[in-house]
C-alpha cells in the first residue's frame, strides 16, 4: 500500500480545511470499503483524513424530522427506537446489508459515500471507466449479469455498474436530505441529487464538492409506518449484494393509497426512484393487477445487456412482491 | 538507498528509524516500490499526529493497556498477529468477507483486517485470547468443543467472537436468526449446524457470555 498522511482532526472545521489543502485526500470514518480499495491499490490517498473523532454520531428527532450524525454507525441506527418506530424501511434496509461485524463498522456517511462499483473495477488487469476514466467498460463486452438496467434516457452510459448500498434505496424512497459542510458552510442535498449517473465522468460517484463532508442526514416524518417494506433478491440468503432490491411504501386509508413510494437497488448506477409508478397508484385501492401494470409499465424503458435480461423480470415481479407486503394484501 | 532516506521526521527516535528503514528495503525489494514514495512517507510531520513514519497510539488489548507506534498502513489485524504475538486471531481473506479476523472492539464485534490500527487509538481491543480466565473456557468455546463446531479450526476464533456477539445483541432465539445474524463468519469445512447448535444451547441456557 502506498504511504499516506494520517491525519485526525477534533472539528468538522479542521477536517474540511485539511482537506482542501489536497484534492486527492479522503476521508475516513468506517473505512470498510476504502481500505478494501487502499489495500488492492484501487484507491491511493496521498493524505487520509480520520474523522471518528468528530461529534457527527447523534441520531435525534427535530420538529419535523429524524436527523442522523454522518458518523452513526449503520447497526446503531438500525436498532435506534426513533428508527425503528418512525422509518421502519430504513431500519429493514439497514439489516439486510453487509454482515453484523460490517454494520458495526460502516457509518451512514461511509455507506452513502461507498464506490458504485463491479468486479471490473476491482480488476486492475482489465479496462475500467471508472477506475481510468477513458479506457473502456469491462463489462460491456464482458460478464454482466450483475449490471445496471436503467440508464439515463437513451444516452450511453461509460459505466453500467450499480450502487449496491441497501440503506440508500430506502433513503431515495424516503423525503431525504444530506446536510454537508464544506469551504462555504452548510448546504443541503436532496437525497436524488448527491449520486450521479454515469453518462459523463464515470469516475465521480456524486455531487459532492472538493473537500465537503457530510455531517448528517435528515429524513421527514411520514404516514407510511405500517405499509412498507424492503425486498431484497441477492444469489445467496445472507451477506450479499442485491441483484435486485425494492424499497416500498404507501399511505393508505380507507382501501386506496393515498401516497406511494417505491425506490429500487441493484438496478442503476445510483438508487432508482419511481416518481411515474407513485403517481400512478395514488387514489387507486391496492391489488395485484394494478401493481403488475405500473411495474410492467415502468420496465418498458428497461435496457438489458448480454448476461442480465432476467432482471427485467426479477425486477417486475420483486416489484410488485415488495408492493403487495407493503399494502397488506396476499 | 540508505543514504536516500536523511529526510526522517526529527520526532522519530533512532531505533523506529531503523526499523523503518529495514522495513522500507523489504517492501522495496518485494514489491518495487519506487524509492520516491519511500522518501514522501519520510517528509517532515505537518499535522497534528503525524505522517507515515509512525503513529503512537494508545490501545488496551485483552484488559492491558498498550502504547504502541505503529505504520499507519499497518491494519489491526496484522498489528495483533504480527507485532502483538495474538495469533489466535485469523487472517482468511484480508478483504472483510470471510470473518476470521473478527475481535471485538469496545465489546462490538468488528472486522480486524478492515480497519487500521491508527484509527483504534484510545480503544477496548479483546481478542479470542481474551475469552477464558485462569484456564476456564468460555461458555461459547465449551460448547463449540461439545458440538463440534469445527473441523480445521481455522475460522473458530472468528466465528467465537462474532456467536458470542451475535448471543449479546439478541440475535440468537432461533437457527435462522443465528445463520442471518452469523452470515459474516465463512466456514470452508462446513461445520455450521453445529455451529448454530452450540450458540443456540449458550443463549438458552441463559450463560452470562
Amino acid at each position: 500500500m502506498k504511504p499516506f498522511q494520517y491525519l485526525r482532526p477534533k472539528t468538522v472545521s479542521e477536517a474540511v480545511s485539511m482537506a482542501l489543502d489536497n484534492p486527492e485526500a479522503q476521508y475516513i470514518a468506517g473505512g470498510t470499503n476504502l481500505i478494501d480499495l487502499m489495500k488492492r491499490g484501487i484507491a491511493s490517498p496521498p493524505k487520509l483524513i480520520d474523522i471518528n473523532h468528530l461529534p457527527l454520531k447523534k441520531i435525534e428527532h427535530r420538529y419535523d424530522r429524524i436527523r442522523i450524525g454522518a458518523l452513526a454507525l449503520n447497526s446503531d441506527v438500525a436498532q435506534h427506537k426513533l428508527v425503528k418506530t418512525r422509518q421502519p424501511l430504513l431500519a429493514e434496509a439497514l439489516l439486510a446489508g453487509a454482515s453484523g461485524q460490517i454494520r458495526n463498522m460502516a457509518t451512514v456517511g461511509g455507506n452513502l459515500l461507498q464506490r458504485t462499483r463491479c468486479s471490473y473495477f476491482y480488476d486492475v488487469a482489465l479496462p475500467c471507466n471508472k477506475r481510468k476514466p477513458g479506457s473502456g467498460c469491462g463489462a460491456e463486452g464482458g460478464i454482466n449479469r450483475t449490471h445496471a438496467i436503467f440508464f439515463n434516457g437513451s444516452e450511453v452510459p461509460s459505466c453500467i455498474a450499480v450502487h449496491p448500498s441497501d440503506m440508500c434505496v430506502a433513503l431515495a424512497a424516503l423525503d431525504t436530505s444530506v446536510v454537508v459542510a464544506g469551504p462555504a458552510g452548510e448546504r443541503r442535498i436532496l437525497f436524488k441529487d448527491l449520486h450521479r449517473l454515469s453518462t459523463k465522468e464515470p469516475e465521480m460517484d456524486t455531487t459532492l464538492n472538493p473537500g465537503e463532508l457530510i455531517t448528517s442526514i435528515e429524513v421527514l416524518d411520514n404516514a407510511f409506518t405500517g405499509h412498507s417494506h424492503y425486498l431484497k433478491v441477492r444469489d445467496r440468503a445472507s451477506y450479499a449484494f442485491a441483484l435486485v432490491s425494492v424499497a416500498a411504501a404507501l399511505q393508505m386509508d380507507g382501501g386506496k393509497i393515498w401516497d406511494a413510494r417505491l425506490a429500487l437497488g441493484g438496478v442503476a448506477h445510483k438508487p432508482w426512484r419511481y416518481w411515474a409508478i407513485e403517481l400512478m397508484l395514488r387514489g387507486q385501492p391496492p391489488s395485484e393487477k394494478l401493481f403488475r401494470e405500473v411495474a410492467e409499465h415502468e420496465l418498458q424503458s428497461a435496457r438489458a445487456g448480454e448476461h442480465n435480461a432476467y432482471k427485467i423480470k426479477l425486477t417486475a415481479n420483486a416489484m410488485i412482491a415488495a408492493l403487495k407486503i407493503a399494502a397488506g394484501i396476499s | 538507498m540508505a543514504n536516500d532516506q536523511t529526510n526522517a521526521s526529527p520526532d522519530a527516535s533512532n531505533e523506529d528509524r531503523r526499523f523503518f528503514l529495514k522495513q522500507s528495503i523489504a517492501i522495496a525489494g518485494l514489491s518495487a516500490v519506487p524509492t520516491g514514495l519511500l522518501q514522501a512517507a519520510l517528509e517532515p510531520d505537518d499535522g497534528p499526529v503525524g505522517n507515515a513514519v509512525k503513529i503512537q497510539l494508545s490501545l488496551t488489548i485483552n484488559g492491558k493497556r498498550k502504547r504502541i507506534s505503529v505504520d499507519p498502513r499497518m491494519s489491526l489485524l496484522d498489528l495483533l498477529r504480527e507485532n502483538l504475538g495474538l495469533t489466535g486471531i485469523k487472517k482468511g481473506c484480508d478483504f472483510g468477507q470471510c470473518g476470521a479476523c473478527t475481535v471485538h472492539i469496545d465489546g462490538r464485534r468488528t472486522l480486524s483486517c478492515l480497519t487500521f490500527a491508527v484509527m483504534q487509538h484510545g480503544r477496548k481491543v479483546t481478542t479470542i485470547e481474551g475469552l477464558s480466565h485462569g484456564g476456564q473456557l468460555h461458555p461459547l468455546q465449551e460448547a463449540f468443543i461439545k458440538h463440534d463446531g469445527f473441523q480445521c479450526g481455522y475460522c473458530t476464533p472468528g466465528q467465537l467472537m462474532s456467536g458470542i456477539a451475535c448471543i449479546r445483541e439478541g440475535y440468537a432465539d432461533s437457527p435462522d436468526e443465528v445463520r442471518e445474524y452469523m452470515s459474516g463468519n465463512l466456514c470452508r469445512c462446513g461445520a455450521y449446524p453445529n455451529i448454530v447448535d452450540a450458540i443456540l444451547e449458550v443463549k438458552k441456557e441463559g450463560l452470562k457470555v
